[in-house]
């Protein structure tokens, strides 16, 4: 039979049972549906996990204290007091393709100002800070290696701290006591929201390590040394001459600090991520699966119903072949319709859910032409058993049939 | 003339019971063109199993069938099936008809299949719109079969018979769901379709019916037990004349009884 026929019965036939024909047509259209949102969701998860990582500065190596251990007690990462401004002095003056570098002392600290107090992280950075974190100054200016060299009693806060205690007053020029010591207020970070871990980034307030150190937390050794690399592909390099150069000050005892790359750390961080999004794709998948199992079970039906209907084919001249594809085509005719809805449907969801939870969501090409394939590829496994069952048919057999 | 269908001692037997069943037993028959022949019998007699295997539908146990010169047993399935599209045409008793289909894409579909499937539509639809008015229907070509009485859904199917142009019409009770005077309308249509030339072989259990036919066959237990041309042979369009007077003998009747 002329293609444009087949195609032409097809469609009458699926239009003389409409309803059963949108029904079966909806488990395609959920099916594709939730593929679609579900990678959606993901890939915008993904792809905000991704910007936070990015957030945390470029090609970006952090070097951590080893554990501290005592008497048979293991402290974790970061535990030992190991790390010093002087670790972190050799390593920017010895190792090459070094772009920025400022150490780290952490410490949480009840501050005063404008007659508000507030308990904030007070950390103890270097100038080159803002840089490596890829965090640019707002108003004002970032502290300079004279303040480090001076102990200088200077601060850059962020925006959450100025919200807390200058709620309506520029805070530059402001004097700010942190352990009732006063600190001039010289800069304003931007905003940098939530970081990966879900803690706010802009609850901070930054003084020069060293006056944090002498000053402030009278702490002999530092929490973390933040590297940038020159390039990418400088990463692995840089990373293993942190290693020697700190192996080699220990002298021979053990290696007491960890050194991380970006990598490593968005790897963890997407990891997860990744297992989400397998996770929702493959739940969507089976229902996917169940939309083909009805499209097969109504063919099936629909051969059994018109039986007579495929004898007077049969008899009249069609060959196997021919009802065969007529079959076949109806099935994928359902199963592409639905997937085309479910599509539109999908990016809809997509899109809903975006506004709704405000989570971003990105629709992947890739993945919708994945689901058109799909959901042909579904039409021809589930339509062919029933189209095929139909061909074989006896036409006395199915002329007798009641 | 070189006869259509050359059976010679053709047997089925059917293998599906635990008992084999022998439904036809040597069976030898010539159908010359232009015959007119009513295959009769009590059910049982073979009758429809000899039709099926005249229809190509079902290839006889033993034996040969040369249709038009051709051995049927060396042809496979699909060859078979265009064989039938291309030299039979089949009338059937329930009429067979698609439903929710316009009666003329039911004349329409064989041409769908077989050699034609390569015609254009406009080509298809002129032959069919043809072959509706040799049955007297062209008015109803956009009806669909529930819309037709059963004498039209019948005529619809001769007309869907004859699309192809065939050698042999099989009519397989074609009258067995109609009252009389329908029955006498569609045997009206089979003498004409004869008169033109057309094979027409039957199966029918009414022998008031196999006398609009030229030739008798009567079977049973699977053998041609009587083979005769028709003597005083109805002729439709007087029987259709005496229905008419009935019927307008019945509505005097009832007048006056009214009156």
């Amino acid at each position: 039979m002329h293609f444009i026929n087949t195609l032409r019965v097809a469609l009458r036939a699926l239009s003389r049972n409409t309803m059963r024909s949108l029904l079966t047509a909806l488990g395609m259209i959920i099916g594709v549906a939730a593929v679609i949102t579900m990678v959606s969701i993901g890939n915008g998860a993904k792809v905000q996990v991704e910007a936070q990582v990015a957030s945390l500065g470029q090609n970006l190596i952090t070097v951590m204290p080893g554990s501290y251990s005592s008497g048979g007690m293991r402290g974790g990462f970061g535990s030992s007091a190991s790390l010093t401004p002087e670790d972190a002095e050799a390593i920017a003056n010895e190792v090459p393709n070094i772009d920025g570098l400022s150490p780290e002392v952490r410490d949480r600290s009840q501050i005063l100002a404008n007659g508000l107090n507030w308990n904030t992280n007070v950390n103890g950075v270097g100038p080159d800070y803002p840089y490596v974190r890829n965090w640019s100054i707002a108003a004002g200016a970032m502290f300079t290696d004279q303040d480090v060299k001076s102990l200088g009693k200077v601060a850059v806060i962020g925006k959450t701290v100025a919200d807390q205690v200058f709620p309506n007053e520029d805070p530059i020029g402001q004097t700010l006591r942190i352990r009732n010591l006063p600190f001039r207020i010289i800069g304003l970070l931007s905003p940098k929201g939530f970081s990966v871990f879900g803690s706010d980034e802009d609850d901070v307030v930054l003084i020069p390590y060293t006056s944090h150190m002498r000053r402030v937390s009278r702490r002999t050794s530092i929490s973390m040394i933040r590297i940038q690399a020159a390039t990418a592909e400088k990463i692995d390099a840089v990373k293993l001459g942190i290693e020697d150069l700190l192996t080699q000050r220990r002298r021979g005892r053990e290696p007491d600090f960890t050194v991380r790359t970006q990598e490593e750390l968005a790897a963890a961080a997407t990891q997860a991520n990744k297992t989400m999004t397998g996770l929702l794709a493959g739940i969507a998948g089976v229902s996917l699966i169940v939309g083909g199992i009805g499209i097969m079970n109504i063919m099936l039906v629909s051969v059994t119903e018109r039986t007579r209907e495929i004898g007077i084919r049969l008899a009249i001249g069609a060959h196997g072949k021919d009802v065969l594809t007529q079959f076949l085509i109806e099935a994928i005719l359902l199963s592409s319709l639905g997937g085309l809805v479910g599509i539109a449907v999908g990016i809809a969801g997509s899109q809903f859910i975006s506004s709704y939870n405000g989570w971003p969501v990105v629709v992947p090409t890739l993945w919708i032409g994945i689901s058109v394939a799909g959901s042909a590829f579904v039409g021809i496994i589930s339509g062919f058993y029933p189209a095929y069952k139909a061909a074989q048919l006896d036409p006395i057999d199915a002329l007798r049939y009641e | 003339m070189q006869p259509v269908v050359q059976i010679k001692d053709i047997h089925k037997i059917y293998e599906s019971g635990e008992v084999p069943v022998h439904a036809v037993r040597g069976v030898t028959l010539d159908i010359a063109p232009g015959e007119f022949i009513a295959l009769m019998g009590a059910s049982g007699s073979g009758k429809s199993t000899l039709m099926n295997m005249l229809g190509c539908l079902d290839r006889p146990t033993k034996g040969t069938y040369l249709l038009d010169g051709i051995d049927i047993d060396k042809l496979d399935r699909n060859e078979l099936a265009d064989l039938r599209n291309q030299k039979l045409g089949f009338v059937f008793q329930g009429f067979n008809l698609l439903a929710r289909t316009t009666a003329l894409e039911n004349v329409e579909l064989p041409m769908l299949y077989g050699r034609h499937r390569r015609a254009s539509s406009d080509q298809i639809r002129e032959r069919a719109m043809h072959c509706l008015e040799i049955v007297g229907l062209a008015n109803r070509f956009d009806h669909f079969p529930n819309q037709l009485s059963g004498g039209q859904q019948q005529r619809v199917a001769i007309a869907r018979g004859l699309v192809n142009s065939p050698q042999v019409l099989l009519a397989d009770e074609p009258t067995g769901n109609l009252d009389s005077k329908t029955s006498v309308e569609v045997m009206g249509v089979f003498q004409k379709l004869n008169e033109q030339g057309i094979t027409i072989v039957m199966v029918t259990h009414e022998f008031d019916i196999a006398r609009y036919c030229r030739r008798n066959l009567i079977l049973r237990d699977g053998i041609v037990v009587r083979d005769e041309p028709v003597k005083e042979r109805s002729m439709a369009e007087k029987e259709m004349d005496k229905v008419r007077l009935a019927e307008a003998a019945a509505k005097l009747t009832s007048g006056a009884h009214a009156a």
